[in-house]
């Protein structure tokens, strides 16, 4: 299973990886195009932490043993076994926030536009890992394990 | 000569200990036998949902926790309507209601937990029902269309979770509770206040201090009286008072019961190969240190899976069981965990940091001991994050040099001490790289 790993010292904190994350999980893919025309605003899966002058990304780990998975009562959040990914069926999901609870990386985020969640997905289905291929500094990784 | 089904691995129980012990047992043992028996006649529901089904959010095919094919990929064997009445932990046998006798090498009780029915005189009737199981939720729906004034039992998680949906499908609700407020036994006296004002604002009536003397009506109740003599003309009583864990079995195989069916961190009851997780369990709380009954979901989950491990000989300890609770009402989230510090409840070494905007209705409090640990915390309004409060719960973190930090609204990691923060996102960041 890999993970995206940040490199706080070279992370400059200019959020463009919020803004390619939400690109990336908008309906047209296209940055004008998502943020301008579309009707659920595009959002980022992901958390700059910042406490100037530091910042670094934080987002789902996908972890071994999920305590989102061990949470969720709807069966919406699971791990699969495949990828080792932690997958999100939105139409499941009753927004209980039981795995805001667990989290304990505080990578579950609340969908401000409708009860339920958003998180990291690694981009499932695009060609590439779009906050770590935009970022401008390599301040973004992806590591295989 | 045995006349029974053998097993390597028997489960007692169909809810969230089950699953967390199957999902476990499969991802680390596919060859082995598994047995489940299910006292009701449904494929695994949640119930957690019932709430958001009655609401009318979901439909009934959501209910369901798990995929239809879920139990024959995991190859188990699955004994429905089915409810275990003994174990022999003797000759390991475990009797069915229909006489079958089931061997196994390794048992776990995930029973679950019994409704509370307070003995009060007519909460016989027909139009009374608990609020735990597919076939109350069914019976309820059957009284919804000719229902029009429900009342609920208890101001707990489940009392005002009904509350709320059926006020959802447009019954007039009332609520009575014992103690002078709300969700008393989960949240303090400012965090109950916040959800009166939500109850009260969208319209649902709200008897505290009060207690139901009687039940009025003939076979069917029409309205319910209250110990200072009030009258509440009603069609319909959800009763939402508790539910004690089922230890029924444990009688007579010398396992030992408290409240729950006392278990160690490896889930292992005080009879050997048998395990039990779940509402019918005492577990151990990392918190307070003790065994107790946390009937809740995760801990159910987790605790079957912890379970899992130890009954295919691969040893686990369950060590994040905590009271813990993600709720809402009439959109107003709350999240706690830990203890629950109130005016009438006071913890000697145990300090108190919190903040209420009483503008924006957000709430936080923490409860912190005198080694810096986070020993429980509510929060009210904003819960965004709140699993990074539980991590440094769980791992005991001295926060003092930064518990200020932890009432901002936008608490991150970025807000911990840097020795502690790269520690605690150890193989989560690369460090040194200039």
């Amino acid at each position: 299973m890999g993970r995206i790993k940040a490199k706080p010292e070279v992370c400059m904190g200019c959020h463009l990886c919020e803004i390619w994350c939400a690109v990336a999980h908008s309906k047209s893919k296209h940055i004008i195009k998502a943020f301008l025309y579309e009707v659920d605003k595009p959002l980022p899966r992901l958390v700059v932490e910042e406490k100037l002058p530091l910042t670094f990304v934080l987002q789902c780990r996908h972890c071994a043993e999920p305590d989102c998975v061990a949470a969720c009562i709807s069966g919406a959040l699971s791990k699969d076994p495949q990828s080792g990914r932690v997958i999100y069926d939105a139409d499941r999901c009753v927004g209980c926030y039981s795995c805001v609870l667990t989290c304990p990386y505080g990578s579950i985020l609340i969908n401000p536009q409708k009860r339920g969640i958003i998180k990291c997905d690694l981009c499932a289905g695009l060609d590439s890992l779009y906050c770590v291929s935009h970022c401008p500094n390599e301040a973004l990784t992806y590591e295989d394990s | 000569m045995r006349d029974a089904c053998d097993f390597d691995y028997l489960i007692i129980g169909n809810s969230a200990g089950a699953v967390g012990c199957i999902e476990c047992l499969r991802s680390v043992d596919q060859e082995g036998t598994i047995g489940l028996v299910a006292e009701e006649d449904y494929r695994v529901y949640s119930r957690a949902l019932l709430p958001y089904c009655l609401s009318g959010q979901i439909g009934r095919d959501k209910l369901y926790y798990r995929p239809l094919d879920f139990y024959d990929r995991a190859g188990v064997s699955v004994f429905k309507g089915q409810r275990a009445v003994k174990i022999d932990n003797q000759e390991r046998l475990v009797n069915l209601t229909d006489r079958t006798r089931l061997g196994y090498g390794k048992l776990l009780i995930a029973a679950g937990g019994e409704p509370i029915r307070p003995p009060i005189p007519g909460i016989d009737k027909q139009n009374v029902y608990s609020f735990h199981s597919m076939p109350d939720l069914l019976g309820i729906e059957k009284e919804l269309a000719v229902a029009k004034s429900a009342l609920v039992l208890g101001g707990g998680v489940i009392g005002l979770m009904a509350a709320e949906a059926l006020h959802k499908r447009g019954i007039d609700v009332h609520v009575v509770e014992l103690a002078d407020r709300l969700l008393a036994s989960a949240v303090d006296e400012t965090a109950s206040e916040l959800v009166k004002d939500a109850l009260e604002k969208a319209g649902v009536t709200l008897y505290l201090s009060s207690a139901v003397e009687r039940v009025q009506g003939a076979e069917r109740l029409q309205s319910v009286t209250l110990k200072d003599g009030r009258s509440i003309p009603c069609d319909l009583l959800i009763v939402g008072a508790g539910v004690a864990p089922r230890v029924e079995l444990a009688e007579g195989t010398g396992i030992e019961v408290e409240r729950g069916i006392v278990v160690n961190k490896k889930m292992q009851t005080t009879v050997p190969d048998i395990f039990a997780c779940g509402d019918c369990a005492s577990i151990y709380n990392f918190v307070t240190g003790t065994e107790q009954n946390l009937p809740l979901w995760p801990n159910a989950y987790l605790g079957g899976r912890i379970a899992g491990f130890n009954m295919a000989g691969i040893e686990k300890v369950f060590v994040q069981g905590a009271a813990m609770n993600a709720m809402h009402f009439f959109g107003v989230n709350i999240i706690n965990a830990g203890i629950n510090l109130t005016g009438s409840n006071q913890k000697d070494g145990l300090r108190v940091i919190k903040e209420y905007k009483r503008d924006s209705r957000i709430y936080r409090k923490f409860i912190i001991s005198e080694k810096g640990h986070i020993k429980g915390f509510i929060l009210v309004g904003n819960i965004a994050r709140a699993g990074i409060f539980l991590n440094l719960m769980r791992r005991k973190i001295d926060v003092r040099d930064f518990q200020q930090a932890l009432l901002k609204s936008d608490f991150g990691y970025a807000d911990l001490p840097e020795a502690l923060r790269w520690e605690l996102l150890q193989g989560d960041v690369i460090l040194g790289v200039v």
